[in-house]
């Protein structure tokens, strides 16, 4: 499906972020899990903060959520007058794992709470954006 | 049982002209609130011996959000200070008010001058509010000019999560979904902010407002309403934090600081906070009734931070006016929180009416119901006791201030 590619301010690539940002290359959400205790990490950090653990890496994650929370947006802030969908999605791999992105190709009047969706990227040349699409 | 709090008073307060695009500088609208709060305290400069102001110069978050740091401030006024702080983390804008009273407290000054100045209406100018980290109208595909995103805020604004607005949005929708509130609610804090500031001289939208009006009104971000969200002003406030045994040296009654809430026990994060329907809040409104033997219902007016209408919500919640997931039904009609209710709500008009004076507006004006000189907003003769509460998301503070003389 086409849709318009927005404008997106772009995150600074580092050591601790470019897994995340570049996971979309073939296709898979990571994030960092602790390699002691299991914990998922997010945003990166250097050590576990459940165990102290430094064992930490990129793991891949199922991509499934469901929508925790949103807001349709109309204002113009980019200079873009289309309304679009931020959501906070809540992943199943671990309770209160969250993460604010977009819900794409909904109608902004079919997103609720619950909704369950799955990730999607939208590239923008070294970036993939992890979004979400209804699952 | 400390008393660490009751050391401290909030001996005087003034206020600058307050208004959109007023065309003035931060440092000059300061020496205007500073001078008046000054006097207020039955003091001179060379009394002032302690300094201290929320963001201080660079903590900003757009164009006229800082105001003027300490240094400037202190060689305006030509102060010669024994302690001096300005910082943005810690207890939302009150930590600066917070850090006065524990200097004061601690002995390391006497009278502390504690302002908050915005010259946001002016700086915006017509291009409107800027969202964080884009700036004003820089849209439009390449992106040329706008920074790269690292630290936390790369997490929200590559989503175009650029505002709090957005952000406490979803704070606003995950509410109503777990508790039933309605937009019909959220509404009334707009409407009541609205009325009372029919009654402030000082106030920037006067005009009344019907819930037809709001419900009139675009949408921001939903369920934020244009009227859900606060008007950027220019002006400055400003307060002297003196040792308790100063009351007895001015001609009015004093606010003494009975508790201070500065608690942050969940996680420091728009989106990561464990219960999303209170953040920060929680926390703080709970740790202030551990510092005192006063009760919710003791409080006379409240003065709750309203930089969008939900965040006066969640207060009223999280200081226990209400029960948990009960504000809906507690503002429904307006009238427990009306001037006239069992707990008049942002008696001034709140930011959303009287402007965003960005938290100091709610502790001038918990002062001025205190010492019975609110004028025709004026809540009775018989203000002993009053909450202020600053901040939303994983920012919160919080003062219970009482009558002394």
């Amino acid at each position: 499906m086409s849709r318009a590619v927005p404008f997106r301010v772009q995150p600074a690539l580092d050591d601790d972020n470019r897994f995340f940002w570049t996971s979309g290359q073939d296709g898979r959400l990571r994030l960092l899990r602790c390699g002691s205790c299991g914990y998922y990490l997010h945003p990166p950090l250097p050590r576990c903060p459940e165990c102290g653990s430094r064992e930490l890496a990129a793991e891949a994650v199922s991509g499934r959520g469901e929508v925790f929370s949103y807001t349709v947006n109309h204002q113009s802030w980019d200079g873009d007058p289309e309304p679009y969908v931020i959501v906070l999605v809540a992943l199943p791999e671990q309770a209160g794992l969250r993460l604010t992105s977009n819900l794409v190709d909904c109608p902004a009047d079919e997103v609720r709470i619950g909704l369950p969706v799955r990730v999607v990227f939208e590239r923008h040349d070294r970036v993939w954006f992890p979004l979400f699409e209804p699952a | 049982m400390t008393d660490v709090e009751r050391r401290a008073v909030i001996s005087g307060i003034g206020q600058s002209a307050v208004g959109r695009r007023l065309g003035r500088t931060g440092v000059d609208l300061t020496i205007d609130a500073a001078l008046e709060a000054i006097a207020d305290a039955g003091l001179t400069t060379t009394d002032i011996d302690g300094l201290a102001t929320y963001p201080g110069a660079g903590g900003g978050a757009g164009p006229g959000f800082s105001g003027p740091g300490t240094p400037e401030v202190q060689d305006a006024l030509r102060l010669e200070v024994n302690w001096h702080t300005g910082g943005i983390e810690g207890a939302a804008q009150l930590a600066a008010v917070v850090n006065a009273v524990l200097a004061v407290s601690a002995g390391l000054a006497r009278h502390v001058l504690v302002y908050r100045t915005v010259t946001e209406s002016t700086e915006q100018g017509s291009g409107g509010r800027p969202g964080i980290g884009i700036g004003g109208g820089a849209g439009g595909g390449g992106g040329g000019g706008v920074p790269r995103m690292s630290g936390v805020m790369q997490w929200s604004i590559p989503f175009r999560a650029y505002s709090a607005a957005n952000w406490l949005a979803m704070n606003a929708h995950r509410h109503f979904h777990e508790y039933g509130t309605t937009p019909e609610q959220m509404a009334m804090i707009a409407v009541n902010g609205r009325r009372n500031a029919g009654l402030n001289p000082k106030a920037v939208y006067r005009d009344p407002m019907t819930l037809d009006d709001y419900f009139a009104s675009r949408m921001v971000t939903s369920p934020f309403r244009l009227y859900d969200c606060d008007a950027p002003v220019d002006g400055s406030t400003a307060v002297v934090v003196s040792v308790a045994d100063h009351a007895t040296a001015v001609d009015h009654p004093v606010a003494r600081v009975e508790a201070v809430g500065t608690a942050l026990r969940g996680r420091p994060s728009w989106d990561q906070f464990d219960d999303m329907t209170t953040m920060a809040a929680r926390d703080a409104g709970a740790q202030l009734w551990t510092r005192t033997d006063l009760k919710p219902a003791d409080v006379d007016v409240a003065e709750l931070y309203d930089g969008f209408s939900f965040l006066a919500m969640v207060w009223l919640e999280a200081l226990g006016f209400c029960g948990k997931g009960e504000s809906g039904p507690f503002v429904e009609g307006g009238h427990r929180i009306a001037l006239d209710g069992e707990l008049p709500l942002n008696t001034h008009g709140g930011q959303l009416s009287a402007g965003r004076l960005h938290g100091f507006g709610f502790i001038h004006e918990a002062c001025l119901q205190l010492r019975g000189e609110a004028g025709d907003r004026q809540v009775g003769a018989a203000v002993e006791v009053a909450a202020v509460a600053n901040g939303g998301g994983p920012i919160a503070g919080a003062l219970l201030l009482t009558r002394e003389g």
